[in-house]
């Protein structure tokens, strides 16, 4: 049969659907999440996901929005091969107009230059590492959490008031763990404290007791250590089986149920920081948790979940206003100064970092992590070791 | 001085997991001629077992440490036996003619999905379970040297294990015909000792071995994860490799060497500890390069 015939019944078909549709509606416009989905950080993968969606499901019902959004949603698996794939393939697809990326900064780094090349505004929504807005001056990439900068300089400041002078660092060799080694090592020197002795080790290392020796030698009053769950729990656990008796400091990678979980009651006293505030203590994190619990998700939104749910509306925000156009959109992102959000008030310096960052404190008691100012370590019934 | 004695300490009961481990690859490639690559992961089931001893044991309201100890140590290598002579049935067994090649990939595979299995199905499986402290804690110090003393009573375990192992093989007649297999199948089978019976046993055992490192492992540092036997299997074959494959003092020796090489790399090179593995496995290959059959080689020892 001759192909045209077929294709024109196609066409006149098409032609009436489309005359049948509400004279209103709105055009599509398609927004990217990417994060970790699967694996094990996949848990905050999976609540970033649920708070952009909930971020476009609020405004799709919203009558005076000017669009229909659409979430196009990426699991990178906290790799980067894997993240640069799909980075490629949102960024290469023009119908999407921007993205809200990457919680790992392994993975958020290794896409920096894709999103560039294809020219894709991206708004960061939980990897911490500095270099992920500083190392270049690209214009498409932004982020709405706070780096391991601002932590580093808060937790240097919370341990030095506390009376503590000297250190010794113990940080995984990964650019989060190095990361976390330069700026915490930066502030705690400038303001008086010392670094008795800095180890470098393994992310999948099983035995410290070597480096344990040698720092318990150095007798520090706190053992740093910068680096992720795992191995958190390890050295915490043969610090006690060699004696160590020091006050352990962790990080954002620690301040996690498996932490607690892993250790049980050698937990208790445990300090780290950690980008952000629980959602509750959020500036719009009671609008936050209400609508989010509306929806009836399976996963919690997790620590991340809220700043997904800001970038996603700061991104939306903009399209309303300038527009379905990549290079419009990443214009008036350069732009941005005292947006409110759910998160505070986002302001992005010439990096695209937002520099108004909350960093919260936290203290393991009785098997829960618990912000430092409501802890009974702050009120001082009870001490951090050596206080 | 006293951190000379700590250092030690730590190194020995490193060296005595790895001697364990290294142990099992010594064994099988003594009966068989094959490396067993799933070895590592076996001692990671082995320990994961025991921890649900553990649960059952508390479940079932057995609350005294002993009796809770033991039932995770008959869980961990009883359940490992089983799935090392199951291994060596399914996986060498059957590509026994086949090139060596092909039972380390098969069984090298064969461990990748045991490790899967552990994280996707062990309940919290991806991440890190704490292991009970079921031995006693008290320790004792002497300046910044400190002695607990559980560690010695591992460390007491482990050598009469050792020891037991090598009375068995040196006077039982399973011993005799795991020798006697080792030395010349054919003649072994003609003499009438059942081959298929003498593999499949010497599997049960040097899993339940591993089984034993990966509980002892647990108790150690009280803490399991489903990537515990990834490297502590490479680092047994390569100390089984050290010692001269097929040598059971070979395989002790290469897990004490390379447990002292590790120490040696973290204390040595001070604030670069990053690089002991680095250095432990260069050190190796060095050795290899200078020694190809391993430190004690087939000449010399008795093989297995």
């Amino acid at each position: 049969m001759n192909p045209r015939v077929v294709a024109l019944p196609l066409r006149l078909t098409l032609l009436v659907l489309l005359l049948a549709l509400p004279a209103g509606a709105k055009e599509v416009v398609k927004l990217a999440f990417i994060g970790p989905l699967t694996g094990g950080n996949s848990a905050i993968g999976l609540g970033g996901r649920n708070s952009a969606d909930l971020a476009v499901k609020l405004r799709n019902a919203d009558p005076a929005a000017r669009y229909q959004y659409e979430l196009v949603v990426l699991d990178d698996e906290c790799k980067p091969d894997t993240g640069v794939q799909v980075a490629t393939k949102a960024a290469a697809d023009r119908s999407i107009i921007a993205g809200v990326t990457h919680y790992c900064s392994v993975v958020a780094m290794a896409t920096v230059d894709t999103f560039h090349r294809l020219a894709l505004p991206t708004v960061v929504w939980g990897a911490v590492l500095p270099d992920i807005t500083y190392s270049h001056s690209y214009k498409e990439i932004h982020r709405v959490n706070g780096t391991m900068v601002n932590q580093n300089e808060t937790a240097a400041r919370l341990m030095l008031k506390q009376g503590y002078r000297r250190w010794v660092v113990i940080h995984d060799t990964t650019d989060y763990g190095k990361g976390h080694n330069k700026y915490f090592t930066q502030f705690v020197t400038a303001g008086g404290g010392q670094i008795l002795g800095t180890f470098g080790v393994t992310a999948d290392q099983q035995d410290f007791t070597a480096e344990l020796t040698q720092a318990k030698a150095l007798n520090p009053e706190v053992i740093f250590f910068g680096g992720l769950t795992p191995i958190g729990v390890r050295i915490r656990a043969q610090m006690d089986k060699l004696g160590v008796n020091a006050q352990f400091q962790g990080t954002s990678g620690i301040v996690s149920d498996d932490f607690i979980k892993g250790l049980g009651p050698l937990a208790e006293g445990v300090v780290a920081f950690r980008e952000g505030a629980p959602a509750e203590k959020l500036p719009g994190g009671k609008f936050f948790l209400e609508k989010y619990a509306e929806q009836k998700y399976s996963n919690p939104p997790e620590a991340y979940g809220p700043f997904a749910f800001a970038a996603a509306s700061l991104l939306m925000d903009t399209i309303e206003k300038v527009g379905p156009d990549r290079k419009k959109v990443l214009a008036a992102l350069g732009e941005v100064k005292g947006k409110d959000s759910i998160v505070g008030a986002i302001t992005f310096d010439d990096h695209g970092q937002n520099t108004v960052a909350a960093i919260t404190a936290y203290v393991v008691q009785d098997g829960k992590w618990l912000v430092w100012e409501d802890s009974e370590y702050a009120a001082g019934k009870r001490r951090l070791k050596g206080r | 001085m006293d951190l000379l004695a700590q250092y030690v300490m730590n190194g020995v009961m490193l060296g005595l997991m790895y001697a364990l481990v290294a142990l099992g690859f010594t064994l099988f490639f003594g009966v068989l001629n094959v490396i067993q690559f799933a070895h590592g992961d076996v001692l990671t089931a082995g320990a994961f077992a025991g921890l649900a001893g553990y649960a059952v044991a508390v479940h079932a309201g057995v609350e005294a440490a002993l009796p809770q100890l033991l039932t995770v140590a008959l869980a961990a290598t009883l359940s490992m036996a089983l799935l090392g002579a199951v291994l060596g049935r399914a996986l060498v067994l059957p590509l026994k003619g086949a090139p060596a090649l092909n039972v380390l990939l098969a069984t090298l595979m064969g461990g990748t999905a045991l490790r899967e299995c552990i994280r996707l199905f062990y309940p919290g499986g991806s991440q890190p379970q704490r292991f009970p402290a079921l031995l006693p804690s008290a320790s004792w110090s002497l300046g910044r040297f400190t002695v607990r003393l559980d560690n010695l009573l591992m460390l007491a375990t482990g050598v009469g294990l050792i020891l037991g192992l090598s009375l068995v093989l040196q006077r039982t007649r399973l011993g005799l015909a795991i020798r006697a297999v080792a030395q010349d199948e054919e003649t072994a089978r003609t003499m009438g000792i059942d081959f298929r019976r003498v593999v499949l046993l010497t599997f049960a055992v040097g899993s339940a071995l591993a089984a034993f490192a990966g509980v002892m492992n647990g108790l150690y540092y009280n803490e399991v994860n489903f990537g515990s036997g990834l490297l502590l299997g490479v680092i047994g074959f390569s100390a089984a490799v050290l010692g001269g494959l097929g040598n059971l003092s070979g395989a002790l020796l290469g897990g004490f060497l390379f447990a002292g090489l590790q120490t040696l790399g973290a204390v040595a090179m001070p604030f670069a500890s990053a690089y002991k593995d680095v250095f432990a496995f260069g050190m190796v290959i060095l050795l290899l390069a200078w020694r190809p059959t391993g430190l004690i080689g087939e000449r010399l020892g008795e093989r297995v």
